[in-house]
C-alpha cells in the first residue's frame, strides 16, 4: 500500500475509512488501477521511481463534502493535493506535487451555478469543462462568448488558477485576471468568499472583485492555501462580428516597428485579439493553426536555397536572407491581429492599422480574412481558428500526435516560457542569449528542443509582455527525458540571469523557478511561508505546490 | 466534380445510409447513452473527421489495414477499450472514473462493440 509520507498506515486507513462515509466508498480510490490515471500522463519522470503518484484519491461532490474531507485530512495530518478537472498536462497533469499525497479530485463538482447573459458573467464550480459551459451557453441560446484554453476539456477553474490563457480578446485570455470572486474552502475547513461574495445578500458577487479590504484571491492561485469551490469569470458580450487581418513587413529591422504596432494595437484597444508573430522569410509561425498544420503536415515546403540561407542566418538574420526575402517578395515578419466588435468598428479598426502600418514601415503589406459573424461555421470550415472565436476544441492535441508531418510517436510534451520584455530588443536578446547558450552548453546539445531554431518568436496570450516558448517532447527513452530535465533547468538558470522568469511549469521545476523570484533573499517565498503557516500549519494542502512547503518539509525539498 | 469523388461520395452515401439503418434497427437507449460517452469523451479527438488527432494518429498505425476513426472498427474486444480508457496511449491521458464512471464505461464498451 502507498503511503503518505510521515503518516502512520494506522491512521492512514483511518483516513480513508472516514472519507468513505463522507463520500461514500465508491468514490475512495486505492486500488493501482484506479490511481493509474492520477499519474502525470506527460511526465518527465516516466518510467522511473521518481515519477509522482498518490496514495489515494477521494471525490467529493459537494462542498460540505470538501470541508468535511478537509477536517479528517487535518486530524490525521493527511496531505492532499486538489484537481478540477485535472488536466493539466505539460504541467503535472492529474499528480500531487508530493508523491504520496490523496488525490482530492473535484471533477464530480460540476454545477454551472449562474450565467448571466446581461451582466456577462458565469459561476461555475470546479469541475465545469470548457465544453460544458460553451454548450450551456449554446443550448440556452445566450449571447455569450466564453474564452476557452486549447484543450475543450479542461477546467473554467483549474486553468484560471493554474495561471493559464486563451485565445480571445485581452480582457479575456488571462483567466485569471477575469474571474471575479471566489468561494475557498481554507485547510481547517472552514469556507470563505472573496469580493461581494463575503457581504450576505449581495448581488454582485461576479461583478465587482474588490469587495472590500485587501483583495487575497491572488493568494488562492499558483499555491495551496485553500480549495476553491466556486469562481465567477467574466464572459464576452457575443460580438457581432470578427476578422483577422495580417500585416506584413520586408526586412529584418522592421521587427522593431511591427512590435511597437502589436503593443499599440492591443494596448489602445485597436486590435483586442491575441496578436501572432511568423516570419514566412524564416518558415515559422505562431499563428496556432500553422503550430498544428505543420504536424499533419510537415514543416511548410520551402525551396532548397532558401532552406539553406536559413540554415546561415544568425540571431534569424542574413543579409543573403533578406535579399532572397525582397527579390522573391518573402515578408520577413508577419502580424496576425484579430478584431472583435460591430462591422462597422472592425472595419475602422483596421484602416486605423493600415494607416499607422503605412506611416512607419516601408513595404509594408496587408491581408485580411473576411469579416464573419458565425463562429460555429467559421470553425467548422476552419475561416477563423475555433478557439480564437471561443469555441472549444482539442485541435491543439494535433501538436504531438503521430500524424504525417510527425510520424515519431510522443509520449507528451513540456514547455519553458519565460516572461521576457515587449519589444523587439527583448526578442533579439532572449534569441541571442539561448542562441549562444544552445551551441556552447553541453547540457543543451543534443537534446530535441522545439522552437529555439532557425529563430524564437515568441508568445502574445498575456498583455504588455511576450512569453519566450521553448518546448520539450517526452519520449518512451528515459535518459533523453532526463536530458531534458537538466536542459530545462540549465536554461530556468539562464533566463534568470537575464531577469526573465516563468510564468509556470511543471512540478519538476517549481522550486528551481520560484526560487529564482529571488529578490531580497527570497522575501516573496518567505512571505508565502508565513502565509502557509499560519493558514494551513499542518501543511495538509498541496504540499510543494509552486515551491511552498509546510514548515516541517522545507528542509527536505529538493 | 470528378468521376473518383462522386464514385466516394456515393459510397459514403450508402455507408451513412447503411450504418443509420443499422443503428435505427438496434437503437436503444442504452446505445444512446454510450454514444452519448463516445461523443462526450472519444469522439473529440476520435471522430471522423479532418484534423482529428485521436483519428490522424490511427491512420498512421493501420495505414488502411484497419479504419482509423473507432466509431468504424468492428475488432475491439471489451478489454481491448477498457484498457486504452484506464491506460491512455502516446499523447492521449487515461481517464479518471470521475470523468468516465465504470457504468459508463460498460456503456462506451457496449456501444462501440455492437458497431458490426
Ligand atoms: C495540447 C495542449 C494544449 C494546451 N493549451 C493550453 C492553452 O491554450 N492554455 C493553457 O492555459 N494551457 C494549455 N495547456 C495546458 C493544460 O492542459 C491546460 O491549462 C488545462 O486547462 C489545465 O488543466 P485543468 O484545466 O484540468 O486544471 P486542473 O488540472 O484541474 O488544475 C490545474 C492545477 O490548479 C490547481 N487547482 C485546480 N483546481 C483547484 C481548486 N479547486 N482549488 C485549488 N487549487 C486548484 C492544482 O494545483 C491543479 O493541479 C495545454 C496542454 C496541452 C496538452
Amino acid at each position: 500500500m502507498k503511503m503518505p509520507v510521515n503518516v502512520s498506515q494506522t491512521d492512514f486507513i483511518a483516513a480513508l475509512d472516514s472519507f468513505a462515509l463522507i463520500v461514500g466508498k465508491e468514490w475512495v480510490f486505492t486500488k493501482d488501477e484506479d490511481l493509474f490515471p492520477y499519474r502525470d500522463a506527460y511526465s518527465p519522470l516516466r518510467a522511473t521511481f521518481e515519477d509522482r503518484s498518490p496514495s489515494a484519491a477521494v471525490a467529493p461532490a459537494s462542498v460540505d463534502e470538501v470541508q468535511s474531507i478537509v477536517r479528517v485530512a487535518n486530524k490525521y495530518e493527511i496531505p492532499l493535493y486538489t484537481i478540477s478537472t485535472g488536466k493539466n498536462l505539460g504541467y503535472g497533469g492529474a499528480a500531487p506535487n508530493q508523491s504520496g499525497s490523496v488525490v482530492l479530485d473535484l471533477k464530480r463538482m460540476n454545477k454551472i451555478i449562474e450565467v448571466n447573459e446581461s451582466n456577462a458573467y458565469a459561476i461555475v464550480e470546479p469541475g465545469v469543462s470548457y465544453f460544458d459551459l460553451y454548450n450551456y451557453i449554446q443550448e440556452r441560446g445566450l449571447k455569450l462568448w466564453l474564452d476557452v484554453a486549447d484543450p475543450g476539456w479542461g477546467s473554467v477553474m483549474g486553468n484560471a488558477l493554474d495561471h493559464g490563457v486563451g485565445h480571445t480578446a485581452s480582457r479575456f485570455r488571462n483567466h485569471f485576471d477575469s474571474h471575479c470572486g471566489l468561494e475557498v474552502v481554507l485547510p481547517n475547513g472552514e469556507a470563505v468568499r472573496t469580493g461581494m461574495g463575503a457581504m450576505p445578500g449581495s448581488k454582485t458577487w461576479a461583478q465587482f472583485k474588490m469587495g472590500m479590504g485587501p483583495v487575497l484571491d491572488g493568494i488562492f492561485s499558483q499555491s495551496n492555501f485553500g480549495v476553491v469551490t466556486k469562481m465567477g469569470i467574466w464572459l464576452m458580450p457575443q460580438p457581432e462580428a470578427f476578422m483577422q487581418g495580417v500585416v506584413t513587413a520586408p526586412l529584418y529591422d522592421d521587427l522593431h516597428e511591427i512590435v511597437e504596432l502589436l503593443k499599440y494595437a492591443e494596448n489602445s484597444g485597436l486590435a483586442p485579439g491575441a496578436p501572432e508573430l511568423g516570419s514566412p522569410l524564416l518558415g515559422i509561425s505562431n499563428y496556432v493553426k500553422h503550430l498544428v498544420d505543420a504536424f499533419y503536415e510537415g514543416p511548410p515546403q520551402l525551396r532548397k536555397e532558401h532552406v539553406d540561407l536559413i540554415a546561415k542566418a544568425s540571431v534569424g538574420y542574413s543579409a543573403d536572407l533578406q535579399r532572397y526575402g525582397l527579390n522573391n517578395k518573402i515578408p520577413y515578419w508577419n502580424l496576425h491581429l484579430k478584431f472583435y466588435g460591430p462591422k462597422k468598428v472592425i472595419q475602422a479598426q483596421w484602416e486605423a492599422i493600415q494607416d499607422l502600418a503605412l506611416n512607419k514601415i516601408k513595404g509594408v503589406g496587408f491581408k485580411s480574412g473576411p469579416i464573419q459573424t458565425d463562429p460555429k461555421k467559421a470553425a467548422d470550415e476552419w475561416t477563423f481558428y475555433p478557439q480564437d472565436a471561443g469555441v472549444p476544441n482539442m485541435d491543439f492535441f494535433g501538436m504531438g500526435t503521430r500524424a504525417g508531418g510527425n510520424p515519431h510517436p510522443m509520449r507528451g510534451h513540456m514547455w519553458f516560457s519565460p516572461v521576457i520584455p515587449q519589444s523587439a530588443e527583448g526578442i533579439l536578446e532572449a534569441n541571442s542569449v539561448f542562441e549562444k547558450a544552445h551551441r556552447n552548453m553541453s547540457a543543451l546539445q543534443d537534446i530535441p528542443i522545439w522552437n529555439l531554431r532557425p529563430f524564437a518568436l515568441p508568445a502574445p496570450f498575456f498583455e504588455r509582455t511576450f512569453l519566450f516558448i521553448l518546448g520539450f517532447p517526452i519520449t518512451d527513452d528515459v535518459a533523453m527525458n532526463k536530458a531534458s530535465i537538466k536542459a530545462y533547468r540549465t536554461l530556468l538558470d539562464i533566463a534568470a540571469e537575464h531577469g526573465w522568469g516563468e510564468y509556470r511549469c511543471h512540478p519538476e521545476f517549481q522550486d528551481q523557478a520560484v526560487g529564482l523570484y529571488s529578490h531580497n533573499n527570497n522575501s516573496l517565498l518567505r512571505l508565502s511561508e508565513t502565509i502557509k503557516d499560519a493558514v494551513d500549519p499542518k501543511g495538509i494542502l498541496s504540499p510543494g505546490r509552486y515551491g511552498i512547503w509546510p514548515k516541517h518539509l522545507r528542509g527536505d525539498k529538493k | 466534380m470528378s468521376a473518383v469523388n462522386s464514385k466516394s461520395l456515393l459510397i459514403f452515401f450508402l455507408s451513412t445510409l447503411v450504418s443509420f439503418v443499422s443503428i435505427s434497427a438496434n437503437s436503444s437507449s442504452e446505445e444512446q447513452e454510450g454514444k452519448k460517452v463516445f461523443d462526450k469523451w472519444c469522439g473529440i479527438c476520435h471522430g471522423k473527421r479532418e484534423r482529428m488527432p485521436g483519428t490522424a494518429s490511427l491512420a498512421i498505425k493501420y495505414d488502411g489495414n484497419l479504419p482509423a476513426a473507432l466509431e468504424e472498427r468492428t475488432d475491439m474486444s471489451a478489454e481491448f477499450i477498457r484498457y486504452y480508457v484506464r491506460n491512455g496511449v502516446m499523447i492521449m491521458p487515461a481517464f479518471r472514473a470521475t470523468e468516465i464512471s465504470n457504468a459508463e464505461l460498460d456503456l462506451l464498451v457496449d456501444y462501440l462493440k455492437a458497431k458490426k
